[in-house]
């Protein structure tokens, strides 16, 4: 979980050899990330698990669309449809063969193919052009599962079969070591190939096209590289969220659900894997709060279009104060501003 | 026969609402290359502050220019108080503001009004002319005809014929030169954003009748298609915005009508994808490579 | 580094504060999770909000209104009944996340009337490991009647077959040698509904379907009016019901409507219509409980009654009535249940049956039938109002017959709460 995007790019020149020889490994983090959620589950309630489970799996999507918005400057809104792809295809191969990891490989490899396609078209695209195409995407789950409602079951969708968890462990502590390990994994990864060449090309691209094309980096092969990995991150956390709900249908992926993805990058920070797990935190808390805050009013009205509100206002103050996002607020830095 | 007529009518007077829709989009997109991600949602506030308007005086065209009104006011309120301090380094920022905007407008209108579907009244009977057994047109749908072709009219002779239009051109395609020359730039983006968020409201006035009923998500999907109009069309050319609302109106009615409802949301990615495939900056785009 | 450690402690800090909030519940209730001497604490998933919320967001309050009104009198062997009410937005993927909530954190003793066919078939694995009673599921789906799949879940709406095989009927009956055609929502709901519709009627002459997502059935209407149908049965939630007639309106396609009782509350879909409501005269519909139009009737006052005291006389329409009597059913089980409640009690109650309630028709909870009611009876709309004619009509969702049924109303007990 390193700090994957320099703020000043004339300043990281630099300070970068000396920088980077302080960073510590980011197999580092995920080894402690690993300690602290194991610990995190063995003292938690059930319920507080099932969220922490809910985190991971939005960390495991948020923590590739960073990468691919944020360090590549494509955005997406239609990560919701790419999670759909990957809970589908996890549900079908989990219900014909009952094996866990093989499921999870069938997820990410249909999403990577899926990725690739929707990959190639963006890299034609710019801006706008490409939100209205991968808009256009994440409208399209609800219809393809009614249109080939032998397969996918229409607006029902489908129950998955799970086995249960292993020994004694209780259900919700299974899924959050699930979602942990998948999101651990994905970004420890993510973290491990923006330091590298890849990473430089990344954001090559995203900060000037024809300059990167002149320094012989191949900017639509990159391009498309970074839609497919977002897409294999979103395909894995798809499959995550199948587990936690045992079930998927269309409406578990709305087009409300893309936007938030994209908003939960944005506020944490964008570009930043910190970020992007600030980002999961709030998609699960905020909901909450509001939901609370809602019933302790009493006021029917108030419940859901409270959270509505809050996550609103959140977003705009953030973006006009802070738009490097939460992640980017440091207290070093207010300090230094006030003297 | 008859039903090719009867959807292509069908189609032409959605694909018109649509059109009014995104060229609310464009009328921002240039003047401030922001995608306003929130017009579904602000002329969803319009209406219903014509709701209101009419309910509380029972007469449809003072609910109808209570809302232009509002419109327009609203998008002088967004531009001067939220948009003009987003920072536009990356054309990301303006887009989530947007969005932003759109849960805050959902939110509050329903705690206002409750999230329950509202009636809302024509100023015309909806029900068809018979032409030779064909029902065809609607007094309705030649209203909505009327409305959308005087609203392109007006702005097509805002923007070629007037100093104030030139102006609101120049100030966002040079905006330093255009500084340098003494126009407004700022002032110029307010009134771009103002007339886009009226016409939006117009465009939310026309197609709420049409469906389930008032209800602070009742412009989403036609938000989706509508932007898909625009993106066909090319973001920045209003020519480009109308045909676009026509093709998609045309291409859902015929789609449902013909394949079923279900295959109609395929059918809009679909043309998305042949369409900037072949022409990436939409069918009517002037300039070849025009970056965000 | 420093920062990203910051970072997450501060989640971790968070996610401990969100805990320490709310965890009181549940607890000191002996060995039976919701109950204590003198509460039980029910839970369910509704739309509150989103385009799902319109009419349904009525139910709960209204349920959570007669409990008031039984607690007032005391509560049931000494319980006051705490209704929990979760905002899903309609949307499966909160409904996981609130049910859970509604579970493990706040400890509920049952899950009631949750409302969704797609929204509540998500969580019944996970109600079932948690031997969670689930009673009287707010959908006329037929997925809530497998006692050996789900011994816990248990329905209460007649399910879409039922009811489309007593429309079929009346269209067979009164409609003879009319071209029937069918409009349907592209899921469970329409197929089940065709289904039953076709087997009283064989193949209909017209089929189209609809999805929410897509507000327009003109396409539809256009076809159903191509292929010269007398008569459009509709199996559509209340604004497609509205959008539907309105858009044969419009096109001059003057059908008789016969229309599922899911989408035919007047009351709802004439606001939908607003000017064009008087469209809704002599449309057919069914239903299985009293309509709030029925003045005289006992149990319409008794809920009207309710309604105006611990409802806060919200608009008595037949969402509310549909709430109450969700809530009748539901005191009745834990009379049944007796003193001594556990959740296997309960559930024995509901699989014992014989409630005698508002219902036109018996409920069919037995061993072997976890469905809730088996019948209805026709409904036409006359002067704005839905008004009943013939008798109700009872049958199955297999092939059995469509029947007269011919047990006699009840009344409510007198001071409108059931006794033992």
């Amino acid at each position: 979980m390193t700090d994957v995007r320099e703020k000043r790019a004339t300043e990281a020149v630099q300070s970068k050899a000396f920088k980077r020889k302080k960073t510590p490994h980011p197999i580092w983090y995920a080894v402690a990330g690993a300690v602290l959620v194991a610990a995190l589950t063995h003292y938690l309630p059930p319920f507080r698990n099932y969220q922490l489970a809910t985190v991971g799996a939005y960390f495991t999507v948020t923590a590739g669309l960073t990468v691919l918005t944020g360090l590549n400057g494509q955005l997406s809104l239609g990560h919701g449809a790419l999670m759909a792809t990957g809970a589908y295809t996890f549900a079908l191969a989990q219900n014909r063969w009952l094996a866990l990891p093989l499921s999870f490989a069938a997820a990410l490899l249909v999403t990577t193919l899926a990725g690739v396609v929707i990959g190639l078209a963006a890299a034609r695209l710019r801006g706008p052009y490409l939100a209205g195409l991968t808009l256009a995407v994440a409208v399209v789950v609800p219809s393809v599962t009614s249109t080939f409602d032998d397969t996918f079951n229409s607006d029902m969708g489908l129950s998955i079969a799970l086995d249960p968890p292993p020994g004694a462990v209780a259900m919700e502590q299974w899924q959050a070591w699930l979602c942990w390990t998948g999101a651990l994994i994905t970004a420890l990864l993510l973290a491990v190939l923006v330091r590298g060449r890849f990473g430089r090309d990344l954001r090559a691209v995203r900060d000037d096209e024809t300059a990167a094309r002149l320094a012989g980096v191949h900017v639509a092969r990159t391009q498309v590289l970074a839609f497919v990995v977002s897409a294999a991150c979103a395909g894995l956390s798809g499959a995550l969220f199948a587990v936690l709900a045992q079930s998927v249908s269309p409406g578990a992926f709305p087009l409300t659900l893309s936007l938030f993805l994209v908003m939960a990058i944005v506020i944490g920070g964008l570009g930043r894997l910190a970020g992007a797990l600030c980002g999961a935190v709030l998609l699960v808390a905020l909901p909450a709060l509001a939901q609370t805050a809602g019933e302790r009013s009493g006021s029917q009205r108030l419940e859901g279009n409270l959270a509505l509100v809050i996550f609103g206002v959140v977003l705009v103050v953030v973006m006009l104060a802070a738009p490097g996002g939460l992640a980017s607020l440091r207290l070093s830095t207010i300090f230094r501003r006030k003297r | 026969m008859d039903r090719f007529f009867y959807l292509t009518f069908d189609g032409l007077s959605r694909g018109a609402v649509y059109a009014a829709f995104a060229l609310a989009l464009v009328l921002i997109w240039r003047a401030a290359r922001i995608v306003n991600f929130a017009q579904g949602a602000m002329a969803v506030a319009a209406v219903y502050v014509a709701y209101s308007v009419t309910g509380a005086t029972g007469s449809y065209w003072l609910g109808f220019a209570a809302a232009l009104v509002f419109g327009l006011l609203l998008g002088i309120a967004v531009e001067k108080a939220v948009m003009r301090f987003v920072d536009h380094s990356s054309p990301l920022n303006g887009v989530v503001v947007a969005l932003g905007l759109v849960l805050i407008t959902q939110g509050v209108l329903g705690m206002v009004y409750g999230n329950e579907y509202r009636p809302v009244t024509t100023p015309f009977r909806r029900d068809a002319f018979d032409v030779g057994g064909i029902a065809l047109l609607s007094r309705y749908d030649v209203f909505v005809f009327a409305a959308v072709g005087a609203v392109v009219v007006a702005l097509t002779l805002l923007f070629t014929r007037t100093a104030a239009g030139l102006r609101m051109r120049a100030a966002a395609f040079a905006p330093d030169v255009s500084r340098l020359l003494g126009v407004p730039v700022g002032g110029m983006l307010t009134l771009g954003w103002a007339l886009a968020a009226a016409v939006g409201s117009l465009a939310g006035m026309l197609v709420v009748p049409t469906e389930l009923g008032l209800h602070p998500t009742a412009m989403d999907v036609v938000f989706v298609s509508a932007f898909t109009a625009a993106v066909v069309g090319g973001l920045d050319s209003p020519i480009g915005a109308v045909t676009g609302g026509l093709i998609v109106g045309l291409l859902l009615s015929y789609v449902s009508g013909y394949l079923g409802a279900t295959v109609a949301p395929m059918a809009v990615l679909l043309l998305l994808v042949v369409v900037l495939l072949g022409r990436p900056g939409g069918l009517f785009s002037s300039s070849k490579a025009r970056l965000a | 580094m420093k920062r990203t450690t910051a970072v997450f402690l501060a989640v971790l800090l968070f996610a401990g504060a969100c805990e320490g909030s709310s965890s009181k519940s549940g607890s000191g209730g002996g060995s039976v999770p919701g109950v204590t001497d003198s509460e039980v604490v029910v839970g369910t998933h509704m739309p509150l909000t989103g385009p799902a919320a319109a009419g349904y967001a009525k139910i709960s309050p209204a349920t959570k209104a007669y409990f008031d009104f039984v607690n007032a009198g005391g509560g049931i062997h000494g319980r006051k009944i705490t209704y929990q009410v979760k905002d899903d937005a309609y949307n499966p993927a909160t409904t996981q996340q609130v049910v859970r909530e509604l579970v493990l954190q706040d400890k509920v003793f049952a899950i009631l009337n949750g409302l969704g066919t797609a929204t509540h078939s998500g969580v019944l694995d996970f109600l079932k490991t948690n031997r969670v009673p689930d009673l009287f599921v707010a959908s006329g789906s037929r997925t809530w009647n497998q006692p050996d799949k789900y011994p816990q879940t248990f329905g209460f709406n007649p399910d879409y077959t039922v009811e489309g095989k007593i429309l079929g009927s009346y269209v067979k009956q009164n409609l003879a040698g009319k071209r029937a055609c069918f409009l349907g929502q592209d899921d469970d709901f329409g197929r089940d509904s065709l289904a039953g519709i076709e087997k009283i009627l064989g193949p209909v002459a017209a089929e189209q379907s609809y999805v929410t997502s897509s507000p327009n059935v003109g396409p539809q209407m256009g076809a159903l009016k191509a292929a010269g149908c007398e008569v459009v049965l509709l199996a559509t939630i209340p604004g497609f019901t509205a959008l539907s007639i309105g858009t044969a309106a419009k096109i001059g396609f003057k059908p008789q409507f016969v229309v599922s009782n899911v989408g035919a509350d007047p009351a709802t879909v004439s606001k939908a219509l607003g000017a064009a409501a008087p469209l809704l005269e002599g449309v057919v519909s069914a239903n299985y409980l009293p309509l709030t139009t029925d003045a005289p009737n006992p149990w319409i006052q008794l809920f009207k009654k309710v309604n105006d005291q611990y409802n806060g006389g919200a608009e008595f329409d037949n969402n509310v009535v549909y709430g109450m009597s969700v809530a009748y059913l539901f005191v009745q089980s834990l009379q049944a249940a007796g003193r001594d409640l556990t959740r296997d009690g309960i559930t024995a109650a509901v699989r014992r049956n014989g409630f005698q309630g508002p219902g036109l028709v018996p409920l069919r909870f037995s061993d072997k039938d976890h469905s809730g009611y088996g019948g209805q009876q026709l409904t036409r709309i006359e002067g704005g109002k839905a008004v009943f004619f013939g008798q109700a009509w009872t049958t199955d969702d297999a092939d059995g017959a469509v029947q007269p049924y011919t047990g006699q109303p009840v009344t409510p007990p007198q001071n409108g709460i059931p006794a033992a």
